[in-house]
């Protein structure tokens, strides 16, 4: 069991012929995803490495059946490819693109809430359900099939938690990177609700960052709802106050987002947090084998 | 660059780092971008000399404001803003205010030299108000803000009199309403001609918000003049930086000399750079892997000395590069690098080390940790360079060598 990404997933790729978009599309076809189409507007009938592309999504999901998107367009372009997914009615939308600008994500955000497509990112790594499907850009091997999910707003530091997860003999069901970015599809609590409905993931790790209130209702959310185990990180112990302030932004949520605040925010809410990420692993295998 | 805190953004994660950083406009620059738009900005002229100057003061009549031109808020306080009702005044202030070192409570305890003042006509003033607007992460909205405490720093206004705030969300999808402009001139109790022309004033704002991707417009004080016209006094604006690639005129705004040199110089080559004074050097991919690296030098005893974040697809030349800014730093005493290749591949990040280490004729300790793609054939080119580097075999190993240096220095 997984949520969201499996064996079922039928993947299409955005931006399948640009530099990266075809590296990384080959690499989640080589770790076993079922990869059916790719799309490159003005590219349609050409081919990469046996994959059929598309001028359009609608025209791919036609043809083949996709119904998971990864998106590897230019910033400039990738707020038109998220509504694209959206309009042929993907349920599943994974945005890597980093640097999309703001007011495009507010937009994407509104018109995405009334339809049914979930949009994980912009700006991350992407979600992986070890030994079915990736649809992303993590390296697949440092991954292993089990029942502990991972949720990160990281990408390099998420590599580092499953690692150690892999290292101590703990496998994961899936992991998702939802992207650092200020306006993202797919937040922690999303996450929580769904793993909260898979029977087979028996514990989770929340990977945290300074800034915002995202793991103070996350830690929240988990004391109302889960009866896993929940072992919570934060990155940015040590990071200095904000520097340069915006005065206007203070008082939209005020004033908390310290690591400090948000570990003691999860030890409230019955989160094991760790402080030493050199530990990790170790410190995950006494709380889920324990 | 640097990040608007309250909305969730934090300056230690740039847009490469994954979070939308700004390039703030100076005051003069956001006036003249508000002027454009049909703005009520007061007549002014941006000065790098003091003869400049007074003859532009003679030019709008007396009294003028002299105000320093500096990325950081609370000038006046720091002495950078002075008003001048004649000519030997208006020299006097020029005189002052360029050159000075200005340090204020937002300048993060840096000094920043003063190069241009804004001369400005004075103007006769009957009421401060204060509006903004900016997005909200947390409601995919646009909030506008608005004050009858013009003038005030708004956080304590907020803090103290949290009924003097109005707050209206705006769906980026329907934008501003007309509903939406009553909510805000009404709660300003505005009526009759003021409430007419504050709301076609706030129409403006917000469509130059929407129109040069701002992710802050900040007037405070929006004053009213005695004559019954609104007028706007100060103007903060910052703008997206990952649209400028669409606003081509705001971009060339960008200056580059209020920034700390060393984070400038990282800039120009894609690397997210910011210093932070203590011994131990970082560089690392990805931004949270970086904080928290910098959580396990603090943790083994020793200060953090940066935050380096070279991105994911680094290449050779950007690791040189990082390595030569991070030596640059006088305070520098040992290295640590950590490394989980993905896209960057050991192999190339361990080549960059070693050529930048060759030029820079290396003489500090150096500890690399190196996981991920091309492990092995990283650790290899590490091992027959002949450089005295120290391997790292994962995580806890770095952390425990990296003490052990730090309580030796």
């Amino acid at each position: 069991m997984s949520i969201w990404l499996g064996s079922e997933t039928r993947l299409l790729v955005q931006g399948i012929t640009g530099r990266e978009g075809r590296f990384h599309t080959l690499a989640c076809r080589e770790y076993g995803t079922n990869v059916v189409a790719g799309v490159t507007p003005g590219k349609g009938g050409q081919e990469v490495e046996g994959i059929a592309v598309f001028n359009t999504v609608r025209e791919a999901v036609a043809a083949t059946g996709a119904n998971t998107s990864l998106i590897f367009v230019p910033p400039g372009f990738a707020a038109d490819a998220i509504l694209e997914a959206a309009d042929a009615g993907l349920a599943l939308i994974v945005c890597i693109t980093e640097g999309i600008p703001a007011h495009d994500m507010l937009r994407v955000k509104n018109a995405l809430a009334a339809g049914p497509s979930r949009l994980i990112g912009p700006n991350c790594p992407g979600i992986i359900t070890p030994g079915q499907a990736k649809a992303g850009i993590m390296p697949g091997p440092i991954h292993q099939p089990g029942s502990i999910g991972v949720i990160s707003r990281s990408g390099t530091l998420t590599y580092e938690v499953v690692h150690q997860l892999s290292s101590v003999g703990l496998g994961q069901s899936t992991c998702i990177g939802i992207g650092g970015d200020p306006v993202i599809g797919t937040d922690f609590i999303d996450c929580l609700r769904a793993f909260k409905d898979d029977a087979d993931t028996r514990g989770l790790v929340m990977v945290g960052e300074i800034g915002g209130r995202a793991e103070e209702e996350a830690a929240a959310y988990i004391r109302d709802n889960l009866d896993i185990p929940v072992v919570g990180f934060i990155a940015g112990l040590t990071a200095p106050p904000g520097r340069r302030m915006g005065h206007a932004g203070a008082i939209v949520s005020g004033s908390s987002g310290t690591a400090a605040a948000k570990i003691a925010a999860m030890r409230d809410c019955g989160l094991h947090v760790c402080e030493d990420l050199s530990r990790l692993g170790e410190f995950c295998a006494g709380i889920f084998q324990g | 660059m640097s990040v608007i805190e309250g909305i969730g953004f934090h300056p230690l994660l740039s847009r490469r780092a994954g979070m939308v950083v700004y390039m703030k406009l100076h005051e003069y620059q956001a006036k003249e971008l508000f002027g454009q738009a049909g703005l009520p900005v007061p007549r002014g002229q941006v000065c790098s000399d003091v003869t400049q100057a007074v003859l532009a003061a003679d030019k709008f009549g007396w009294p003028v404001a002299i105000k320093a031109q500096v990325h950081a808020g609370g000038r006046g306080k720091g002495g950078g803003v002075r008003l001048a009702a004649n000519r030997e005044e208006a020299r006097q202030a020029a005189e002052a205010i360029l050159g000075m070192r200005l340090v204020t409570a937002q300048t993060g305890g840096r000094e920043l030299v003063v190069h241009r003042i804004l001369v400005e006509e004075g103007a006769a003033i009957q009421d401060e108000l204060y509006l903004s607007i900016l997005p909200d992460r947390a409601t995919a909205s646009l909030v506008i803000i608005a004050s009858t405490e013009g003038g005030m720093n708004i956080e304590e206004v907020a803090e103290k009199n949290p009924e003097k705030i109005v707050r209206v969300r705006v769906n980026p999808l329907l934008g501003l309403q007309p509903c939406h402009q009553r909510q805000v001139a009404f709660g300003l109790g505005l009526t009759g001609a003021l409430f007419k022309s504050f709301c076609s004033l706030l129409a403006r704002l917000y469509a130059t918000v929407i129109g040069n991707d701002l992710l802050l417009a900040e007037i405070n004080p929006l004053v009213l003049t005695e004559n019954g016209e609104f007028l706007l006094l100060d103007a903060k604006v910052e703008v997206d930086s990952s649209a400028l690639f669409r606003h081509g005129e705001l971009a060339d705004l960008h200056d580059p000399a209020e920034m700390d040199p060393l984070e400038a110089e990282a800039q120009q080559y894609g690397l997210n750079y910011i210093r932070l004074g203590g011994n131990i050097g970082t560089m690392v991919n990805g931004a949270g892997l970086a904080m928290a690296t910098m959580d396990l030098i603090k943790q083994a005893g020793g200060e953090p000395a940066n935050f380096l974040d070279v991105g994911g697809g680094a290449n050779a030349a950007m690791i040189e590069n990082g390595f030569r800014i991070i030596l640059s730093d006088g305070g520098v005493r040992a290295i640590l690098i950590n490394i989980f290749g993905g896209i960057l591949r050991c192999d190339v990040l361990a080549e960059g080390v070693v050529a930048a280490a060759r030029a820079t004729g290396l003489s500090l300790p150096v500890v690399v940790r190196m996981e991920g793609t091309n492990v092995d054939k990283g650790r290899r080119i590490l091992a027959d360079s002949g450089l005295e580097l120290v391997s790292a075999v994962d995580l806890r190993d770095a952390a425990e060598k990296i003490a052990t240096i730090a309580r030796s220095l």
